[in-house]
Order: structure tokens, then sequence, then C-alpha cells
């Protein structure tokens, strides 16, 4: 299942071992092959969450798609590479690959992810609407600088400018 | 003290919320246990070895006596009446049901509490010296930036999954009661030598538990407005490059141990230079908001000295004792900081029922402007009493066996619930602790050994921070039995040291016998006013390791 | 599991109720709070049976911590785990006696 802050979504992107000849254009391919293949016109990588940011510069520019692997939820790894990945200044998609679970849902959107993309198995016992109901959670957050929702402190600041 | 405001209170509140969906989730199945256990663990309720288990947050120590009466409600209403007070400043209740917890979590919101991270891989409930605010040696108040991160770290959305669990302690005086060095990140408040503008002194990679480690500054001077950001890019390098192949090495101080400080520095640094700090850091309004809660109260302009006070120790003995043993000095003249001792003879070393709970409330608003602290020695601290209300309050305490005149004492003993709670264990430790405190009970005897740190761990993850011990004791299994390794050496001040084994591990009846022929050693090569660490730390390990070793080849030719 | 990894017989299983968290004990009648209706499994069959049981409650989110406990019986046919770890769970803390099982069933 593949889900955005909306809700559930297609997915245009495809693996290479799903369907061989497939456009360029829509081709997602695995870090492991990227790297070793000059020739790579996909526009789309996944990429291990072990990945140094400085190896990913490179190819910030060509990508219209990196998803980033999470092994297990609780491996937070991707949430960092997703900092700075978009501080690098990439625009493009960023998806999130694994057994997460909705409760961190609001943590990916806010780190940079758009999307995420959780095995059927998963989406099974929570399907979209948990995924929802879990990002808003909480209506503000502490944080400052990260991507989305409604900062506290700045909050509190316009009230303090407010009076 | 710090109070919410508007968006404190709505963010508690829709943790309860989210908490009770959680449950409810749990419970129908669509979260499994392990989805489950991470997010019960960051909303403090573990699963023991008998119940549920339920830690709440005071953060930096600090509490008022209204939120002790809603913990004293708790206890009755749905737990045991009674509760534990912790090393981290925590609090624990025993016996809560799964079900009652969003309850439990909705009766703390009211007073402005929560458990949010007092257990989990991520930044738990942080801590800070125990007199913050109140102390003679202080540099600053350290809480008004222990809220701060308090805020910055709840429900992080970057660093809720970390490695391991990570954890942050902050002093604001010059000696450190908040053991800031056995901390993943330890903040020591000092100023620059040029300008005398304030900062931190940044530790990073302490910690106790499997691999115990003193931490190591990366920064000696960070102004004060930069700390958050410089925190982001910490637990940003921690959160990337900490091991996560193996639970044991996963904590940063292994990170910063394997490649070293100075390449940690390096990296911290890099990623620093990087951040958009102004983006990061809260403006210096919110830090002024913040920091005014924490504006010292009104105090009255008092004679340094009471003649009240001096009548009432001149006529009683006990009384003056007390006052020597537990009071400390504050930088109000006139005024002084109590310890309330939580380790009376043969209780459980931080236990505290809900009827002492009410009742101690009640003196908190008589003596001490209704605010009250927890100490990571498991006691609990009166901070703004005057000298001359120093007798009233003794024998109202001593009417709910609060008196005890102990700190900092030999029977001041921090303990671990050990394995009878903790499903970790793999020992019991408060038995061990009742039976040296009533080994050691004489008030005479606990005054003459003098200042002496007694610590108990009932496993190797060292929540009874053995290894910071003047004495440690860590309970282990060995061979099907409860096996107890004693060290000695360890210093949990700003000289900060890990003790050393000195020997075989000995059954748990025969520790009370070890305890003494080791203080028997310091009594014999004390010089005058010596205190028991200074001793050991001039004649060295050897006198004791031989008089453990005589002991404990007298236990086997007894046995034999 | 294996019979291997399971514990020497005779065994009993124990768990903890995933609403209340307490410890209960898989008995003829589902689960017990009362350790002395534990069954107890006196061979690899009915070690298997009970760890099966286990398996299925702990799929249906009844129970969590499901551990299968060599145990020795006492006089009465009661069985008492042998490692002490197992013995306080079944009792309560041996610091508060007024607390856990042992306050209503009796200490073992």
């Amino acid at each position: 299942m593949l889900l955005d802050a909306r809700g559930a979504k297609d997915d245009v992107w495809i693996k290479p071992d799903q369907v061989p000849q497939v456009q360029a254009s829509h081709r997602l391919v695995l870090w492991e092959d990227w790297a070793g293949d000059s020739e790579v016109q996909a526009r789309g990588v996944e990429i291990p969450n072990t990945l140094k940011i400085g190896d990913l510069l490179p190819i910030l520019g060509q990508v219209e798609l990196i998803a980033i692997r999470f092994g297990a939820f609780t491996d937070g790894r991707g949430f960092s590479l997703a900092r700075l990945i978009r501080a690098q200044g990439y625009k493009g998609t960023l998806r999130a690959t694994g057994p997460l679970i909705p409760d961190q849902f609001a943590y990916a959107l806010r780190c940079g992810f758009d999307e995420v993309e959780v095995p059927d198995a998963n989406a099974n016992r929570q399907p979209p609407d948990v995924w929802l109901r879990a990002a808003r959670s909480f209506s503000a957050n502490y944080q400052r600088g990260y991507a989305t929702g409604v900062n506290i402190l700045d909050q509190r600041r316009l009230a303090r400018a407010g009076r | 003290m710090y109070r919410y405001d508007e968006f404190d209170e709505r963010f508690v509140r829709e943790r309860v919320e989210q908490f009770r969906d959680e449950v409810a989730r749990r419970l129908d199945g669509s979260l499994t246990e392990d989805e489950f256990r991470p997010l019960r663990l960051k909303n403090g309720l573990y699963l023991q070895l008998h119940a549920y288990m339920l830690r709440i947050a005071i953060p930096y120590g600090t509490l008022s006596s209204r939120q002790l009466r809603q913990l004293a409600l708790i206890a009755d209403r749905y737990d045991r009446g009674y509760g534990h007070f912790t090393t981290r400043q925590n609090i624990q209740f025993n016996w809560p049901k799964l079900r009652d917890a969003p309850d439990i979590l909705g009766l703390l919101a009211d007073v402005e509490m929560h458990c949010i991270q007092t257990s989990g891989n991520c930044i738990r409930n942080v801590t800070a010296d125990h007199f913050a605010g109140v102390a003679a040696d202080e540099i600053d108040d350290p809480r008004p930036v222990c809220e701060l991160i308090r805020q910055w770290s709840s429900a992080h959305p970057e660093f809720s999954y970390l490695p391991r669990k990570f954890k942050i302690a902050v002093t604001g005086a010059l000696h450190d009661r908040a053991v800031v060095k056995a901390h993943d990140i330890g903040l020591r408040m000092v100023r620059d030598r040029e300008t005398s503008a304030k900062g931190f002194e940044v530790i990073v990679g302490g910690g106790l538990g499997r691999t115990p480690f003193v931490g190591k500054v990366i920064r000696d001077f960070l102004p004060e407005d930069e700390l958050l950001a410089y925190l982001e890019a910490i637990m940003r390098v921690y959160n990337l490059e900490g091991r996560r192949d193996n639970k044991y090495k996963a904590r940063v101080k292994i990170l910063v141990h394997e490649i070293g400080v100075e390449a940690f520095r390096e990296k911290v640094e890099a990623e620093y230079a990087r951040l958009d700090v102004a983006s990061i850091n809260p403006d210096p309004a919110e830090v002024e908001r913040i920091a005014a809660y924490f504006a010292p109260p009104a105090y009255e302009k008092l004679p340094a000295q009471s003649t009240a006070l001096d009548a009432a120790m001149k006529l009683n003995p006990a009384f003056a004792e007390w006052v020597e043993i537990n009071g400390f000095e504050h930088k109000a003249p006139g005024y002084v900081a109590v310890t309330v001792s939580l380790k009376g003879i043969g209780e459980v070393p931080g236990d505290m029922t809900s009827d002492q709970m009410r009742h101690f409330a009640d003196l908190t608003d008589r003596f001490s402007l209704g605010e009250l602290r927890v100490s990571h020695n498991q006691n609990l601290i009166l901070p703004d009493v005057k000298k001359k209300d120093l007798f009233p309050l003794w024998q109202e305490l001593g009417k709910f066996g609060l008196a005890t005149a102990n700190v900092g004492l030999i029977t001041d003993i921090i303990a671990c619930p050990g394995l009878d709670y903790c499903s970790l264990a793999t020992a019991r430790s408060i038995p061990i602790a009742q039976a040296i405190a009533t080994r050691f009970a004489d008030p005479v005897r606990q005054r003459d050994i003098g200042p002496l740190n007694l610590n108990i761990s009932g496993c190797i993850n060292a929540c009874g921070h053995h290894h910071v011990g003047h004495i440690g004791i860590l309970g282990l299994e060995k061979r099907g039995q409860e096996s107890y390794q004693i060290t000695l050496g360890g210093d949990s001040s700003e000289d900060a040291a890990i003790g050393d084994v000195i020997g075989p591990g000995l059954t748990g009846d025969a520790v009370p016998g070890a305890i003494e022929r080791l203080v028997a050693i310091y009594l014999q090569e004390r010089r005058e006013g010596e205190p028991f660490i200074a001793t050991v730390k001039r004649i060295g390990q050897a006198p004791f390791k031989a008089a453990f070793q005589h002991y404990v080849e007298g236990l086997r030719d007894h046995a034999a | 599991m294996s019979a291997a990894k399971r514990p020497p017989l005779p065994v009993i299983l124990l768990a903890n109720d995933l609403l209340d968290g307490e410890v209960v004990f898989r008995s003829d009648k589902g689960w017990s709070r009362d350790p002395g209706e534990a069954l107890i499994a006196f061979d690899d069959e009915a070690a298997v049976a009970l760890e099966q049981a286990g398996q299925r409650a702990y799929a249906n989110n009844e129970v969590v911590e499901v551990a299968l406990v060599d145990v020795s019986l006492t006089g009465d046919g009661k069985p008492v785990p042998n490692h002490f770890r197992e013995r306080f769970k079944v009792n309560g803390p041996t610091v508060r006696l007024d607390l856990g099982k042992q306050a209503v069933y009796g200490r073992r």
C-alpha cells in the first residue's frame, strides 16, 4: 500500500523485477544496481538507510523519486537521512518504504517524506484511515525547522507579536 | 515552577488520546505486540514481573503539592496505595492495568504531568540538580533549559526511534549533583572566561550499564542560546551512526568510544556548521517566557541565623542531628533546603505511601511554598524552608515516618526495584538494601562512618547506579542463585569515577558482613576528617581487597 | 519451540494477561490467576499442547510474555517453579508479602 498525506494512492513507479521492460521515467532502481550502472536512465532510486548523504549528492539532481528503505519500523535512521536529503535542496518525491506503523506517519511527513509504502500484510491490519487519523494526532509540535505542521514556538511568537 | 500554556495543555491531552487509540488498536489486533511495545514504552508503560508498571515523568525533579496529591489519588484508585521514586527523578506505580493507563494519563494531564518518553529508545525525561534554583554554589538555575529540552524532545519527529535510550542531565552548579558525566549528554553550566557570558560545557558519551564510561567533553563552551541546534547536531550524528546491530553496543557512549571523541566531535561540529541554527533555536522571548516561571520566589528578609532553631537544636539532639545531616545551605539568608529521606531503616528505598504523599503535600504547602523536589538519590527535598520552621516541620514529618536523619550516610542507599518487581533484573536489590540499612541502623555509628554512597543494582543495566557508588553492589545470577558483586571507589560527583570489582560474588546474606569489613578498613585507616571515598582514593584498593578476600575465605571455611 | 529448547519436565505455562498485566496460568478451564490451578505437563505431548495453547492465546491478543516454566511439586502436588525468578513471579514481591499472588493464594 502506498499512501501520502491525503490517503492511499496508486504507485506509478515500477521496480525492474516487476516488469523488466518499462519506460525509464517510471523505473525505480535499487541503489545497488544504480551505483554499478552508468547507463541507468531511471528517475527513481531506492536506497538503504545506511547510505551516506555524500554518496547520494551526485544524483540528487537526476532523480524524481528517492525511496528510503526502513528494515524495521524501530530503525529511525531513515528519518535523519530524509532530513539530510531535504537539506540538500532535493525537491523530488521522498518515500519511506518498509514496515512502518501509522503512529510514525506524522513523523515521516515532518522529516520531509511525501509518502509511505508499507507491505500488504501491514496494510491489511492498518488501513489508510488509521494512518490518516494517526497523522492528525497532534495539532501542533514543539520542534522548529521541520517540514510540515504547526509549530508551537512560532505560534507563541505570533501570539506575543499580536499582543 | 513551569506552568503549561494552552499549547502544552493541548499537546499533553492529544498525547493521552493518541495512547488511548493505540491501546484500542492493540486490543483489536491491528497493532501487534512488537509494534505496540515501543509505543507503550514511550508512554512509560512497561510489562514487569507481576504486572504493568507506569513510570511518570517528574521533569528535572520539580513537583508541586497539587501534583503530589494527584499521585496519591492515582496510587489509591488505580494502584496499591504507594509509589516508588526512581534514580531518574521519576515515580513508578507497580500495579496499573493496561485498560486503565489512558485514564491515568488523563488524571496526570489534569495536573500538568505526563509519562512521555520515560522509557523507549528516545530522549528520556531530562534530569537536573535537585537543589536547582536554591543552591548557593549555582551559576544559574538549570531548569529553564531543562524545560526547553523537555518541550523540544517531546514527540520529536526525527529522534523518536534512536538506536537506544538517550539521557540528558543538566547542572548549573559548581558541584555536580546531577551525575552529568554518567549521561549520554551532560550539560554543565559555565561562564565564558573573557565575556562571562553563560553557556554550557557539553559532555557526551557517559553512561553506566554493561559498559560504564565517564563522559567526555566535546565542547568547552557552547553559548546558551545555541543549545537546541547543537543538540540536534549531536542527535543526528548518533541517530545515523550509532550501532543498531547489538543493543548492548547501541548507546552513544559506545559510538564515542569506538570512533574516538575527536572523530565524534568533528562529525558533530561538521553537522552543526551546516545547520541553519536560527531556524531551530527558540527566540529570546521564548527563553525568557520559560525562565520567568523559575524566577526565585519572594523570599522574606530573614536573619541568617534563627534563634528559634538554635534553641530547638540545643534542647533536642535528635532534631539537631536531622538538621545537620539533612539540611542543605540555601542561597537566601534564613532559609534552608531540607532533604526528606525515603530511606527509613528497613523500608523500601524510594517508596512512599499515598498517606505519606498527602501528608507531605500539606507540609510542602505549609513550609515550602508548595513546591518540592525529587532527587536521583530517591529522596524528596523541600527547597524553601525557613530555618525557624524546621522544628515544627521535623515534628510533622516524624508523624509519618519521614524524619530519618541519614542523608548521604551509609543507610541512604540507592536501590533499583530489582527482581522483586523488574522483569529485566537478575537478582533482588531491595532486601539487600534493607539488610545493610538494618545492620548499620545505629545513628551514632552511621554518623561516625560519615558520608558514604552505597548503591545497589539488580542487574547490569545499573538503574541503581552501582558503578558510581563509593561502594557498589551488583546483583547477578550465578548457577541458579542470586549472587552479589561488590565494587569500590565509584564516585558520582564532579570527580566521577567507575568503581572496581573487589572480589568474587557473594550470596545475599553475606553482603552486610562484607560491607562491615570494608567500613572497618576505612575506620582504621582514615585520617582526621577524611571521608570514606577520600581514604579509598588515598590508600588504594589493596587493603580493602585483602580484607574482603579474608572475609570470603572465612565464609568458605565456615561452610566447609 | 523444539523439545531441546523447552525447559525440563514437568512444566507449567504462564503468561501475563494483556489487558491487566496479571500473571496467569494455563489451566484446564483456560487461563487462571491461581497458580494452584496450573496444568502440569509431565511429558512432551502435554508440554507441546500447553505451548500451542499459549501461542494461540498470544495470537488472539489475550496474553503476552508466554513461557513454559519448569517446576517441582510440593507435598500436596502443587507446582513451584525451579528458578527463583519465576518463583517470585508466581508469589509476588518478597519485600511486600501483602501484595501479589502470595497475598491471595498463599506463598509457595
